[in-house]
């Protein structure tokens, strides 16, 4: 690893000052994918600025009809809570998910969306609950958050503080995981509340995206049924010694459908 | 740019030098000497490197010396008396949970972890809990058997 200068701020504002001065600063959640990065030398950032110490990015809490999570929140804890278990279960299992119990006691919440990688997770369930993205400057709808491999809406310097997820009817999540690796191949969060029915698919694309057509016939009828002679085309999705394009467009469908199955 | 880091291992105040990129684990096996911990892959995957962080399971290869200023960690080393082994530890030397060894560290301290907030595991969620912890030896079975005798034991 190459060195770089640390910091620790105590509040989002100094952690903001810290990047806007940092000739290539890089701002560090859980580190969980920033770290084996920068063990690789994929990455030289002059300052890490480290928000471990922002206590008030921390924390579960409902507020009307969201639960709001703050983004150094962590997958075990996410994956833990009661409220998130009794509110939104699709979601705790979801945490409980990704990667491994150790990795789940550092990962964060706000990590995992900021890095987009197109293997996540939590893209799948910030789009498909139709949550939304707080910052330190403004909000920004979970389905604008994802703009591409990698890829968010953030301007430079700007620092995810939470996530508000309405609290849906039903929501679940399915992913077909490489086995050595863990990630998602494919992995489709379906879930049915106020913003109508909405599927999200992580892992087979650049990024997290709405499979439409699916939406349309499980909003018509709720059940794996609906969707069985749908197919996803391959066009544009990504393929590697993994998984080809048409294997993954298969698996969307296939989770799709185990997601609904389990939804009941 | 070096610069010291404070922090409390298996119950000691200690303070070493560190550069900002010093891992966990390097400056408890080089700085302090605790070669208990071990790297396997150095790549968070193997979990031969896992110690407790504020009580939490943690990759030390996948975290800088300097987050941990001012925590409290627990290495292999700091779960056994003067007396006795840790029950855990116990657990895994009476079920043979160990062949050549090299993942035991990290295998007792995820075990550890999970018996504290799951005391009664079952053998799946055992092996669920396990998933970041690889053992070359594929001496899973009995790893598994020492994890629900140790937390048999935790329970008291």
């Amino acid at each position: 690893m190459y060195n770089f200068e640390y910091h620790k701020p105590a509040s989002v504002a100094d952690a903001a000052a810290l990047i806007g001065k940092a000739e290539d600063g890089k701002l560090m959640a859980g580190g969980m994918t920033l770290l084996p990065t920068l063990k690789q030398r994929l990455a030289q950032p002059s300052d890490l600025i480290d928000l471990g110490g922002l206590a008030d990015l921390v924390g579960i809490k409902r507020e009307g009809n969201a639960v709001v999570i703050g983004a150094m929140t962590t997958h075990g804890a996410v994956a833990a809570s009661a409220e998130v278990k009794q509110a939104i279960p699709g979601l705790a299992q979801l945490a409980s998910w990704i990667g491994d119990p150790a990795v789940r006691n550092r990962g964060t919440l706000g990590g995992s969306i900021c890095n987009n990688d197109p293997a996540a997770d939590y893209p799948g369930a910030v789009v498909a609950l139709g949550a939304t993205v707080t910052t330190n400057q403004r909000t920004i709808a979970g389905e604008d958050f994802f703009t591409g491999m990698f890829e968010t809406a953030l301007e430079e310097g700007e620092i995810v503080q939470s996530v508000s997820f309405p609290i849906p009817e039903k929501a679940t999540y399915e992913k077909f995981r490489n086995p050595a690796s863990r990630y998602a191949i494919v992995g489709a969060f379906v879930a049915k509340g106020p913003n109508g029915v909405r599927v999200a698919i992580t892992g087979a694309g650049p990024t997290v995206f709405r499979w439409k057509e699916a939406e349309a016939a499980l909003a018509a009828n709720f059940s794996p049924s609906a969707i069985e002679g749908l197919k996803h085309p391959a066009d544009g999705l990504n393929g590697d010694i993994h998984a080809s394009a048409e294997y993954r467009a298969h698996l969307v469908g296939v989770m799709t459908k185990r997601a609904v199955a389990a939804a009941g | 740019m070096a610069s010291t880091v404070t922090m409390t291992v298996n119950g000691k105040s200690v303070t070493g030098a560190v550069e900002a990129r010093t891992l966990l684990v390097h400056f408890l096996r080089e700085t302090l000497g605790l070669t208990g911990t071990h790297v396997g892959c150095d790549t968070s995957q193997c979990g031969a490197c896992v110690v407790h962080v504020d009580g939490k399971s943690v990759k030390s290869c996948t975290i800088l010396a300097v987050q941990c200023a001012g925590s409290e960690v627990t290495t292999i080393e700091g779960l056994a008396t003067e007396d006795a082994l840790h029950p855990m530890q116990e657990a895994f030397r009476e079920h043979h949970g160990l062949q050549c060894g090299f993942c035991t560290p990290g295998m007792v301290m995820s075990a550890v972890d999970l018996a504290k907030t799951n005391p009664d595991p079952s053998e799946h969620e055992v092996r669920e809990w396990l998933e970041g912890n690889l053992c070359r030896c594929t001496g899973y079975h009995n790893i598994v058997k020492s994890v629900v005798a140790g937390a048999k034991a935790m329970r008291g």
